[in-house]
């Protein structure tokens, strides 16, 4: 293991309970961002060594599904859905209120580390469009003034 | 026991035996098909999709590389649309990275060079993309340059389905797919490569060349003496 | 298969009927029930509160007969929480704390064992066979969906039927795959049955990735049990042994219900060795997406099963001869699955009567957009656009004019108002240019502009494309910035003709589905809205307002 830090264990246990499969990649890299919130080199290396898949698998495969992050997040995460029902009702708009009122674009972390804003393509709740996370927490039919104060609040 | 099967391709006869490809047919029976992605002695992709043809009853089409033979099948591997698709095809790959043939290691040896030739692609009509991609040259053999990089995977393949090494594997998604070396780091600090420049050899245009070659230089030649690789134009050869 | 005897299933525990969690069990039977809906939308309303809240009420308003009882989706998502009573039909929406005295108010008056659907058009006007069960039963309780009749059809299928018989009750049924393309169920089935190999696998396609459709997230966080029943009546149609639910990491409700549901079906005897006592075993095991869109292709979410990156393969062999480890595969949606119990217990004849000609049965479609009524509907094949945005759906939002449906997810198209009296299948999409797809509908207003829309889409593609195959990685790249190009102003007649030639041969040479669907969007548009895009090339104006068009240059 890369070091004492207890998460370790959780991502090896996951590890074990699949058998240590080549084909468990993809469960085990979900439990070791689940457990550090992001994936470093550390975390790559030890999975591939466990499940002996040759580093750049692990890589490509990191890199190429969206849920997966090689950088860490600010303290705080807002996702703003841009799914097509979102779309329509002003989804656009939200984003760029973010970018103007908190200097934040998708994909990016605040200078001060306090906020990343990611997008998604869809969470699934296009009745409440246009919808947000804000730290996992679903806000339905949000408001773009609304959203930016929430979020300079944090 | 093989079953032989026969069918017709561009309205000629043509036998080919279970699990035969419509390309392997037709190099048997010199039709040419381009191809881009397949290396004879690799897997089949049927990524490039540059070997698409026309088989009757069917309205897609399909690519020779991964399509077997049945009988009776009539296959058609030319036709004014599939030509004007494939010069597409090129087109797309010339536009999506950087590719100034005057200035590259591969000129006059470039499989994607040679492609434009023979489809007489003259000029360019559609979005240029050509982001800028980095170079690495930290290996003390090799360097790649992913501006001249066409996707093919044909350094991935053989790095490991021949050398077993696998160095190489694909990151990203979309059009910021790359190729790369075990965690993304710089191939010279790899710790599975083994230099031994197969990936250098099989890679179609000026990607993958050997450090100290200048313009025009970087022909494959070894290609064809990878005892592996069974290159159409030429049989292995061991010397 | 072990040979050792088959032991007993273990009973289901027989628990006393609880009202829900965190609430006192109630004794005997409820007089009434009021059902809070716990699906995300409502949660996020705050609905875990209002059910604990109303628990509270009831219980200090003295009803010991009245249950409290969490369910699945009450449909009508945009109005959350929701909060119904079946036995009067009564269905508060928007429900705050302070409603709460009306709601146990108007239990206290119902009459035992009277239940009464909504009159409300948007629920009058819905068939429910998919979703029978959402919002009426606990989507934790094993007990409540055996109650419904839950795993009678698998009993039935173990005990009376050999798998033969059971695939051709489907293919009676005229059951298609509800993931979008609508290849015949019974055939898929068969295929895999005959297909030489062992094991078989059954994967449930939950990958849900078109935006602007949750059926499926709706139908496993309200029923997880119904596809888990229908998976393994599949299982034994077809001779598997394993299964694997593939479903988003973006769902964590679904996938904590559905992973509850395989645990306690599998204590209960529905899964594992022997179920209910027969020679049929099968497991389900749940593999989380991560993100990728493309992995909703058969063959891409194959290759993330088993752990790659989701890039699809070429077909043939198809994964029903060659899929999960080469070996036979069958892959439904979660929507199929869930039509397979009620198949079952009421016969394929029965199902082949619903629908139209060539479509059977119902579509669930996720209906949002600027439609009053937004949410999850479940109608018969063949019911009009017109019915469903109108009077389903309660017509367009602040009384503007409709303009289009979307349909089919990035692959699918706008449909114009002149198709609204037509009625919805398979076919009659594909005949105006879209695609059924897994069943998002978008309503869009004069506020749309469809430039603007195929814009949305080809970046939806750029973006989700997995990059192996040339003509789709750099095409829809190419496309999006052509009409980037147009939506500012900057185009030409000849780069719309480009697009048109460049999208015609992004469809017909991409690898897979993706691809190949990807120009659609535009090609609706242009066949149904080419004014508007002749209005930004020549006239350099975006009818809708939309687009920011840059200010011609100047000539010096």
């Amino acid at each position: 293991m890369p070091s004492d830090d207890k998460r370790w264990r959780i991502v090896e246990t996951r590890m074990r309970r699949l058998g240590s499969r080549p084909d468990a990649l993809i469960e085990v890299l979900h439990s070791a961002q689940e457990a550090f919130g992001f994936l470093d080199d550390d975390a790559l290396r030890f999975v591939s060594d466990s499940l002996r898949v040759p580093p750049s698998k692990v890589f490509g495969v990191a890199t190429f599904y969206h849920h997966f992050t090689l950088k860490p997040h600010g303290e705080h995460t807002c996702v703003v859905c841009t799914g097509t029902a979102c779309y329509i009702n002003g989804a656009d708009e939200i984003l760029s209120s973010i970018k103007a009122g908190l200097d934040v674009k998708p994909r990016e972390t605040t200078a001060d580390g306090k906020l990343s804003l990611l997008t998604a393509r869809c969470l699934g709740a296009c009745s409440l469009a246009p919808v947000a996370t804000v730290d996992g927490a679903v806000e339905g039919r949000v408001s773009s003034s609304d959203l930016v104060a929430k979020l300079a609040g944090l | 026991m093989t079953t032989v099967h026969t069918f017709r391709i561009n309205g000629s006869d043509v036998a080919g035996t279970d699990g035969q490809s419509i390309l392997a047919v037709a190099t048997e029976n010199g039709i040419d098909i381009p191809t881009m992605c397949h290396l004879d002695g690799l897997s089949d992709t049927g990524s490039c999709r540059l070997c698409v043809v026309e088989v009757a009853g069917s309205s897609k089409l399909t690519p020779a590389c991964t399509t077997l033979v049945s009988e009776g099948m009539d296959v058609s591997t030319t036709s004014e649309q599939l030509c004007g698709y494939r010069r597409t095809i090129i087109e797309m790959l010339f536009l999506e990275r950087n590719h100034i043939c005057a200035v590259c290691v591969a000129n006059n040896h470039c499989d994607l060079q040679n492609l434009a030739e023979e489809l007489k692609l003259d000029h360019f009509e559609l979005p240029v993309i050509a982001p800028k991609v980095g170079i690495d040259a930290s290996h003390a053999l090799f360097a790649i340059d992913h501006n001249r990089c066409i996707m093919c995977v044909r350094c991935v393949r053989v790095c490991d389905e021949v050398e077993g090494a696998h160095t190489w594997d694909v990151m990203g998604s979309g059009i910021g797919v790359r190729v790369v070396t075990d965690m993304g780091t710089p191939w010279g600090e790899s710790t599975s490569c083994t230099s031994c420049g197969k990936c250098v050899q099989v890679c179609p245009t000026g990607a993958l060349f050997e450090k100290g070659r200048s313009i025009g230089e970087g022909s494959k030649e070894r290609r064809p003496f990878l005892p592996y690789l069974k290159n159409q134009a030429q049989e292995p050869e061991l010397t | 298969m072990s040979e050792s005897a088959p032991s007993a299933p273990p009973a289901p525990p027989k628990r006393p009927r609880r009202a829900a969690d965190g609430l006192r069990p109630l004794e005997g039977p409820a007089r009434a029930s009021a059902y809070v809906c716990e699906a995300v939308s409502c949660l996020s309303a705050q609905s875990h509160d209002i059910l604990l809240k109303l628990g509270e009420q009831v219980s200090g308003a003295g009803l010991k007969d009245v249950e409290v009882k969490r369910v699945g989706c009450l449909l009508l998502c945009a109005s959350g929480p929701l909060v119904q009573i079946p036995g009067t039909g009564q269905l508060f929406s928007n429900v705050r704390p302070d409603d709460l005295d009306a709601i146990v108010e108007a239990l206290a008056d119902v009459t035992p064992g009277e239940q009464r659907a909504p009159e409300a058009p948007f629920f009058s006007r819905q068939r429910r066979i998919a979703t029978e069960n959402s919002g009426r039963i606990d989507p934790e309780s094993l007990d409540d969906y055996v109650e419904k009749g839950g795993f009678e059809a698998l009993r039935s299928v173990l005990t009376s039927m050999t798998p033969a018989q059971v695939r051709e009750e489907i293919t009676r049924s005229g059951l298609r795959g509800r993931g979008g393309a609508g290849y015949p169920t019974g055939l898929k089935w068969n295929t895999v049955a005959k297909a030489v190999g062992s094991p078989k696998y059954v994967i449930c396609n939950a990958d849900e990735g078109d935006p602007g459709a949750f059926m499926d997230r709706s139908v496993l966080e309200s029923d997880p049990y119904r596809v888990i029943e229908g998976m393994a009546i599949a299982a034994y149609a077809v001779g598997a042994s394993e299964g694997y639910v593939y479903c988003r990491a973006e769902y964590p409700l679904a996938v904590s219900r559905l992973r509850k549901a395989i645990h306690s079906a599998g204590r209960a005897g529905y899964l594992g060795l022997h179920i209910l006592d027969s020679k049929l075993g099968f497991e389900v095991d749940v593999r989380l997406g991560a993100g990728a869109f493309v992995c909703g292709e058969e063959t891409a979410l194959i290759a993330s099963v088993q752990g790659g990156r989701g890039t699809p393969t070429t077909r043939p062999p198809y994964p029903a001869v060659a899929g999960l480890w080469d070996q036979p595969t069958l892959i439904n949606n979660v929507e199929t699955f869930a039509n397979i119990a009620p198949i079952i217990r009421k016969g394929g004849a029965w199902f082949a009567g619903i629908g139209t000609s060539t479509s059977k049965g119902t579509k669930v479609f996720a209906l949002a957009g600027r439609v009053v009524n937004t949410g999850l509907i479940e109608v018969q094949m063949g019911t009009t656009l017109r019915e469903i945005v109108f009077d389903i759906g309660g017509g367009i939002v602040d009384g503007r004019a409709f303009k289009a449906v979307q349909t089919g997810g990035p692959s699918g198209g706008c449909i114009p108002a002149e198709f609204l009296d037509m009625g919805v299948d398979y076919e009659s999409l594909v005949g105006v240019g879209s695609f059924m797809g897994s069943g998002g509908m978008i309503v869009m207003d004069e506020t749309s502009c469809m430039v603007d829309v195929a814009r949305y889409f080809m970046d939806f593609c750029r973006e989700e494309s997995c990059g192996k195959c040339a003509p789709c990685r750099v095409g829809t790249t190419q496309l999006w910035i052509l009409l980037d190009r147009i939506s500012h102003g900057g185009a030409t007649l000849d780069d719309l003709a480009q697009m048109e030639r460049l999208g015609a041969m992004v469809q017909r040479t991409s690898l897979c589905g993706l691809g190949q669907g990807a120009p659609n969007p535009i090609f609706s548009t242009l066949r149904y809205f080419r004014d508007e895009y002749l209005a930004h090339i020549v006239d350099r104006v975006c009818p809708a307002g939309v687009c920011a068009i840059e200010p011609a240059p100047v000539p010096v």
